[in-house]
């Protein structure tokens, strides 16, 4: 017996290990918040979660319980093949339903305008403004306050509010940040938006989730959360750097192809407006072409 | 890639070069992931090589041509419409099996195949298991069925229903070429442009996906007229809108939507091709196009087709729920009323589709709520149907299994669903892993089970035979295993942040779930060969499954009252219907089955070549555009316009089979009826089952 206990306890060690290891992919995600807008978000699912249980409880349990009870070898059930309709089944059949969708849609409708991409309140202080272009297979993204850019790498204060616009100089993509605020698409001539912020300084993780050719699976980048003074170091050493993103360097970026993380010191005025312009959008935005107005 | 390789007579061969031969490629640069490819298309040759000896060998093109082909009968096209479906689902799971290898295999690494390759397959996938898997399977159940159920000797427009098929059947066939004649589109099964417009994909790949997906849509419009008009024109006397069976409602609803719903994509696909041919800009980046308008149009279609697909499954259900508990189904007017409000709810859901395109919080609100809203009749149908087996006397043969499974596990997917309707959540998970969980926990169970349990419940009244039981319940293990291994892992890396369409993995905490999704691929791969074996170990021993009577399950509906299989004509006399289960009651009443001394001339309709030419005409047009072989396409153009006005001169479109054929028909079943041991229900998957149904005292 010893030996087959021992192999038991073996076994048991390797499940609970690879499911301690699954668990560690949850960390990559919603379920480990660290902003304000994903923690927002993760509330609201573990909410609608423990609501959702009412519907699948009874289903599962039942189907198969009145299944096999009621199966032709057992001559212990009562067999009405006529019995087709009941009052008080339906209303059990349609009223808790109806109940739960008016109670989801009660939740929804505040959550869903706090949570608007555009306008959600995250961070406090100054918003740090960003424009994402997503290009083939990279992001560029510029502080068009600060006057530099970067590619494949967003860097943020932490605990203050990031206002990201964003637009595509190529395909249609989209822009997602698991840990820290969901996703908006990005699309050529328009501009769409997306505000959040990040809790504490840390490294998280971006990518494009539409699919967009070739090294579409390496389009990702570093998300990096800094104190304010890392922060401030940060935009002094990018601006001391002598990289321009002059014309030479955006046609090097908007050719297919990957990029490593880079960080340019000066970047032509309203670059992004251009970029908006040039794939057929409007240059001021406040245009009606974009997808919507600014609150 | 055209452009690297120059085309070898582009007046005849428009854009062909031989780099477009997957054995070109492959003998170039012979890598793992071209010899897939050359493999891939190798088979499709092959196959088509030896079905063709075959028939040469067994003499059977005469009777293929004939019987099959040229038909015009509803339930021959039925049967050709599930053998489609068969044969592109075979496919399009080997497909799925390859990427959940991929990425269980690219963790840190490439991986064995292409990131093109890759693409390739998420489309073809997707593209053949929505349009050519899919809708021919519910197409061809329905096509055998309905006509059946309401006591009607065919489809309203038999003619058209032969045109539908054969463009189905051309849009599956330009599928397969595209594995032996160049290449696949990579922009997925929903080809959102701009990536699909010529600036960012100027190969051949999304004109295949064009035209495949055009002739299946216009197959699909013409399929769902063709129903809607025989339910509402065909029904036997006495047979009321609310005496219908339920499989004819739901055959009902989905007809409605197709009308509806498919003449959008056929606009969304034509209007990309313009784009693509012309120089158009609907959808491209520059000149005022617009790639929202494309995706409000596709989904304007795609959400009404979830529906479409899963409506006949749940019609199905509730014929095999019922007939598998011996009881009447419970709540028929709810299960009506439910129906027809998926159907009409169906149409003000389609921007949940894309909640992240940057439209305000009250449209996202709006769009979410009635999203949710379609979870109410959804859940009540589950509650029928249990309900329908309380206080019955329920047996678990296969299709009931199916329909168990089901219940457990569709309402898994109900659940993700209404999590993906909420628009701050849906930030979170929409474009994930999470998102493909979600919609294969709606497809697999929803509309994957349904149509084998109704493959398993009317394949004795197709062929005259049982399928065999208990490989059924090997395929059906290995299903549903397959499924929960497949997939629940992907609802994990999904909330994890792991995007769809992923060919390579960097992050290696995702490794253990991508192991287990893999072996879930490998399951559901058991399962089709379980599949194929059930069907040829059935064929093998059908002489001591036949079920000639017609009856095997005491079924409930009119589809029962006749011999498996039917005859050409269906019913001899067209029945007189007084309640909802006009079978089952009439068999418990009086007996049912009548013996007539002698029968009437019955007509029906005459064998065409015109359906097919039409559907190989279309075919060679759209193969001749997706290569720029201009002549091909405007001589097959023409020949389509050709045949419909050669076909508007026929005179005489109907046959008569003599009075003294059918009174011998219909006498030698009725001799076997005669013969027949009437059998209880708990030998029901003996031999002794011969098609006829002991009465209870």
């Amino acid at each position: 017996m010893a030996p087959l206990a021992a192999r038991a306890r073996t076994l048991a060690a390797i499940v609970a290990l690879s499911l301690l290891g699954g668990c560690a992919a949850l960390d990559h995600g919603i379920l480990n918040a660290q902003g304000p807008v994903a923690a927002h978000e993760r509330h609201f699912f573990i909410i609608v979660c423990g609501i959702l249980l009412f519907v699948w409880v009874p289903i599962v349990v039942l189907a198969p319980v009145i299944a096999w009870h009621y199966r032709l070898s057992n001559t212990h059930h009562a067999y009405r093949p006529k019995w087709a309709f009941s009052w008080p089944l339906e209303g059990f059949i349609w009223i808790p339903p109806i109940g739960i969708v008016v109670l989801l849609a009660f939740l929804l409708w505040p959550a869903t305008q706090k949570d608007d991409p555009y306008t959600r309140q995250a961070g406090r202080g100054t918003p740090v403004r960003v424009q994402a272009i997503a290009l083939d297979w990279k992001w560029v993204f510029i502080y068009p306050d600060e006057g530099v850019a970067t590619v494949n790498q967003l860097a943020v204060p932490a605990g203050r509010p990031v206002h990201l616009s964003l637009t595509s100089g190529t395909v249609m993509q989209s822009l997602l940040l698991p840990q820290l605020a969901g996703q908006v698409y990005a699309m050529a001539g328009m501009r769409t938006r997306m505000n959040f912020a990040a809790d504490r300084p840390g490294t998280y993780h971006g990518e494009n989730t539409q699919f967009s050719g070739k090294d579409f699976a390496r389009q990702q980048f570093p998300v990096v959360s800094m104190t304010p003074a890392a922060y401030a170091g940060w935009l002094a050493r990018a601006h001391l750097a002598y990289r321009p993103l002059d014309q030479a360097a955006w046609a090097a970026l908007s050719r297919l192809g990957t990029s490593a993380p880079q960080t340019y010191s000066t970047v032509p005025p309203r670059l992004f407006d251009r970029i908006v312009a040039a794939t057929g959008g409007a240059a001021h935005p406040h245009d009606h072409s974009v997808t919507r107005k600014a609150p | 890639m055209q452009t690297a390789h120059p085309p070898i007579w582009p007046d005849v061969l428009g854009r062909f070069a031989w780099h477009d031969l997957p054995f070109v490629r492959a003998w170039q640069n012979p890598t793992i992931n071209e010899l897939i490819g050359a493999g891939a298309g190798a088979l499709v040759i092959v196959g088509a090589v030896v079905t063709i000896a075959l028939l040469t060998r067994y003499r059977l093109w005469g009777r293929l041509w004939s019987d099959w082909l040229t038909s015009l009968d509803h339930k021959k096209i039925g049967i050709m419409y599930v053998v489609i479906a068969l044969v592109m689902l075979s496919r399009a799971v080997v497909e799925a099996v390859l990427m959940r290898m991929q990425q269980a295999t690219a963790v840190g690494d490439p991986g064995f195949l292409s990131s093109d390759h890759f693409a390739q397959l998420f489309s073809t996938h997707g593209s053949i298991m929505v349009f050519f898997m899919a809708m021919p399977f519910l197409t061809g159940v329905i096509n055998y069925v309905v006509p059946l159920q309401i006591g009607a000797r065919d489809m309203a427009f038999p003619w058209a229903n032969a045109i539908a098929l054969s463009l189905t059947g051309g849009g599956a066939a330009l599928m397969m070429t595209s594995l032996v004649v160049g290449q696949f589109s990579t922009g997925g099964w929903s080809g959102y442009p701009p990536y699909t417009g010529l600036a960012f994909s100027p190969d051949v790949g999304p004109d295949y996906w064009i035209w495949a997906v055009t002739m299946g849509s216009i197959g699909s419009t013409l399929g769902g007229i063709n129903i809607a008009c025989t339910i509402f024109k065909l029904r036997a006397p006495g047979m009321t809108y609310m005496r219908m069976p339920m499989f004819c409602w739901t055959s009902l609803c989905t007809s409605i939507l197709m009308i509806f719903a498919m003449p959008p994509l056929t606009v969304a696909t034509a209007l990309l091709a313009l784009d693509r041919y012309l120089g158009f800009h609907f959808f491209t980046n520059d000149l005022g196009g617009n790639m929202m308008n494309y995706a409000n149009l596709f989904w304007l279609f795609g959400h009404p087709e979830v529906y479409i697909l899963i409506l006949p499954a749940f019609g199905i259900y509730s014929e095999v729920v019922s007939t598998f508990s011996s009881k009447e189904l419970y709540g028929y007017a709810s299960l009506v009323w439910a129906t027809m409000a998926i159907a009409v709810l169906s149409f003000t859901v389609w921007v949940h589709h894309f909640f992240t395109m940057g439209q305000s919080a009250n449209i996202n609100a709006v769009f979410g709520i009635a999203t949710m809203t379609i979870g109410v009749p959804t859940g009540v149908k589950i509650y029928d149907w249990i309900w329908t087996m309380f206080r019955g006397e329920v047996r678990f043969s296969v299709p009931m299994l199916y329909a168990l499974a089901f219940m457990v596990t569709f309402v898994i997917g109900g659940f993700t669903g209404i999590i993906l309707a909420i628009p701050p959540l849906d930030y979170v998970f929409h474009n994930t892993l999470f998102l493909v969980a979600h919609f294969h926990n709606m497809l697999i169970p929803g509309l994957l089970y349904g149509l084998l349990a109704g493959y398993t419940y009317w394949f004795p009244k197709a062929f005259g035979f049982r399928l065999n039981e208990r490989w059924g319940r090997i395929a059906f293990t290995c299903w549903v295993a397959g499924f929960y291994l497949a997939f629940m892992p992907l609802y994990v890396l999904g909330a994890s942040g792991m995007a769809r369409r992923t060919n390579e993995i960097f992050e290696p905490d995702f490794r253990p779930w991508l192991y287990v999704a893999c072996v879930g691929a490998l399951v559901v791969l058991g399962a089709l060969v379980s599949l194929i074996v059930q069907l040829v170990v059935s064929i093998r021993e059908r002489d001591e499954t036949r079920v000639f009577a017609g009856d095997p399950w005491d079924g409930r509906s009119l589809e029962w009252s006749t011999a498996s299989p039917p005859p050409e004509y269906n019913f001899a006399v067209i029945p007189r219907i007084d309640a909802r289960d006009a079978f089952y009651d009439g068999k418990r009443d009086d007996g049912y089955y009548r013996r007539d001394a002698r029968y009437d001339d019955i007509s029906v309709p005459k064998n065409s070549v015109t359906a097919i030419a039409i559907g190989a005409a279309a075919t060679a047009a759209s193969f001749g555009l997706v290569w720029h072989m201009w002549w091909l396409a405007v001589a097959a153009g023409l020949g389509i316009v050709a045949v419909i006005i050669l076909r508007s001169f026929v005179r005489g479109a109907h046959r008569v089979i003599p009075s003294a054929e059918v009174t011998r028909i219909e006498h030698r079943w009725h001799d076997a009826l005669a013969a027949a041991t009437p059998i209880p229900r708990h030998c029901e998957l003996t031999a002794s089952n011969q098609g006829l149904a002991e009465i209870p005292a």
